[in-house]
């Protein structure tokens, strides 16, 4: 197998793993318009990453982590709903990273590879951040799954059982901003939120315990992952995009089935 | 007053310039039932909230027995229909719970026959019951319940009642408790509080469950029941803002602090 192909392969399928239990969270907090704004904020890291020289993934994930601030500031200081300030926020951030972008003429970028993914062009670089930071994210959530489970199903009774609601609240944004600074490279900031809702929503008709879903949602992503990288493969259609069809399909499947 | 689970001594709480608890002082001791009652907006959840420590007022101490273990009944629960969880899964986001203690829970309130019920699926007062067996599954030294018989008819709201009063009885537990009910309170009540915006009057409510048209009025459920005889001495107008003077000689205005 070419290595180009080897490393795609493992970098999708580190980030499937993680966006399951993820991504069922996003779907259970309705947090998905949320994850989108993360991602449209993604592209904004990575130009300021280049204005300041540093690592984009590192830039993404702190500028991901700063966009989330920001909204939880500005939800209890004015009263516009949250959607609203989201609707802001994707498209201000979006838009100023391809203004600053558009400003240094010294540094060529392939806009696109950003916005849609360039799953293979990893390099073993990546490849090692985007395992690196699968990794962690997913001990981090398989450590903490019944405290945000439990924050999830009633915040102010798990405040009241002693559970660090705002704390636990911070570390999922925290995690989902980490997983989008790991998926940017796979499908792009475009795609990136469909790879966290479409297998957990696909694996929700069929489970019946909360672990189930996330599992299923895994095994989903999994799935999409080989079938978009074999499309990519045999077809030569784009890979990230060719996932994300593949767990729309798998979605469609899932809807088809009779429920157990 | 010394061995109090919990006491609130001249709390305040006011939402944008809006005072909406004043001066309130209250306390639970073990095995004591309180009652909260109230009109809408009296600030009865506020209040609740404060005792969970939820929220800090604004002036005034809440003390809590260190390390006092809270049983929470929240006024309903509601959990995303994306989320596939069983009562039994639920009642296990406790720690150290498994089926075994989730079951005796469930027994103890009288609805082990959802154990494996989808929590969106279960009826309104078969909730109630898991979220109280949840609240018990924390082996409460108080016990906080917020409405935990609104939308359930007289015969179950009887039923409910003795069965809260048992589990003080089996567990010696103080109980806080918010009533919808403005002059039906559970019978073995110790004191009833009636909160508006201030505390309005407080005291035992009255053991009518041998009166016989009491009985004739209820029926069975008579014994769980007492009626609460209100000892206002003011008025509160549309705004909740003390009105009408009642005594001679005091002028009452929102200056005043009732106790």
């Amino acid at each position: 197998m070419a290595d180009f192909l080897l490393y795609a392969l493992l970098a999708g399928l580190a980030l499937a793993l993680v966006a399951g239990p993820l991504g069922s969270f996003v779907v259970w907090r309705r947090m998905a318009y949320f994850g989108d704004t993360l991602s449209h904020a993604a592209l904004l890291g990575v130009a300021l990453g280049f204005v300041l020289d540093i690592s984009p993934a590192l830039a993404v994930t702190v500028g991901c982590l700063l966009l989330a601030l920001l909204l939880v500031t500005l939800q209890q200081r004015q009263p516009l709903a949250s959607d609203t300030l989201l609707g802001i926020l994707a498209p201000s951030t979006l838009s100023l990273g391809l203004v600053v972008l558009s400003f240094m003429h010294d540094v060529r970028i392939d806009l696109m590879a950003y916005l849609f993914g360039d799953l293979l062009a990893i390099s073993p670089g990546d490849l090692a951040w985007i395992l690196g930071g699968s990794t962690v994210a997913l001990v981090l959530i398989v450590a903490l799954w019944r405290p945000l489970l439990a924050v999830t199903v009633h915040e102010e009774l798990a405040m009241v059982e002693g559970l660090p609601v705002a704390a636990l609240r911070l570390a999922l944004m925290l995690l989902i901003a980490v997983v989008i600074a790991v998926a940017m490279k796979i499908v792009g900031v475009l795609l990136i939120t469909s790879l966290l809702i479409i297998p957990a929503a696909a694996a929700q008709r069929h489970a019946r315990s909360p672990e189930q879903m996330a599992l299923g949602a895994s095994l989903l992503g999994v799935v999409a992952v080989c079938c978009g990288l074999a499309l990519s493969w045999f077809k030569d259609t784009p890979a990230g995009p060719s996932i994300v069809v593949c767990a729309a399909v798998l979605f469609l499947i899932s809807l088809a089935l009779p429920r157990r | 007053m010394s061995n109090a689970l919990i006491r609130l001594e001249q709390v305040s709480v006011g939402f944008a310039g809006q005072a909406v608890l004043d001066n309130i002082d209250l306390s639970v001791e073990p095995g004591q039932i309180v009652t909260l009652i109230g009109p809408n907006g009296a600030g009865k959840t506020t209040l609740v909230r404060a005792v969970l420590g939820l929220l800090k007022p604004d002036s005034g101490k809440v003390w809590r027995k260190p390390r006092l273990r809270i049983g929470y009944m929240p006024q309903k629960l509601h959990v995303d229909a994306t989320l596939p969880l069983s009562v039994l899964r639920f009642l296990r986001l406790v720690p150290g719970v498994d089926r075994n203690t989730a079951l005796a829970a469930l027994k103890e309130v009288g609805a082990e026959q959802v154990i494996d019920s989808p929590v969106q699926g279960i009826s309104g007062g078969e909730m109630q019951r898991v979220l109280l067996a949840r609240a018990l599954l924390r082996e409460p030294e108080l016990l906080v319940l917020d409405e935990p018989v609104q939308g359930v008819d007289v015969a179950g709201q009887a039923e409910l009642y003795s069965l809260i009063t048992r589990l003080r009885d089996r567990h010696g537990c103080g109980v806080l408790m918010v009533s919808h009910d403005l002059h039906l309170v559970m019978s073995t009540t110790d004191q009833v509080v009636c909160l508006n915006r201030h505390v309005c009057c407080s005291g035992h409510p009255e053991q009518v469950s041998g009166d016989p048209a009491f009985v004739e009025l209820f029926g069975n459920n008579a014994p769980s029941l007492a009626i609460y005889h209100h000892h206002h001495d003011h008025a509160h107008d549309l705004h909740g803002s003390v009105v009408a003077p009642a005594k001679a000689g005091h002028v009452h205005g929102d200056h005043c602090k009732h106790g």
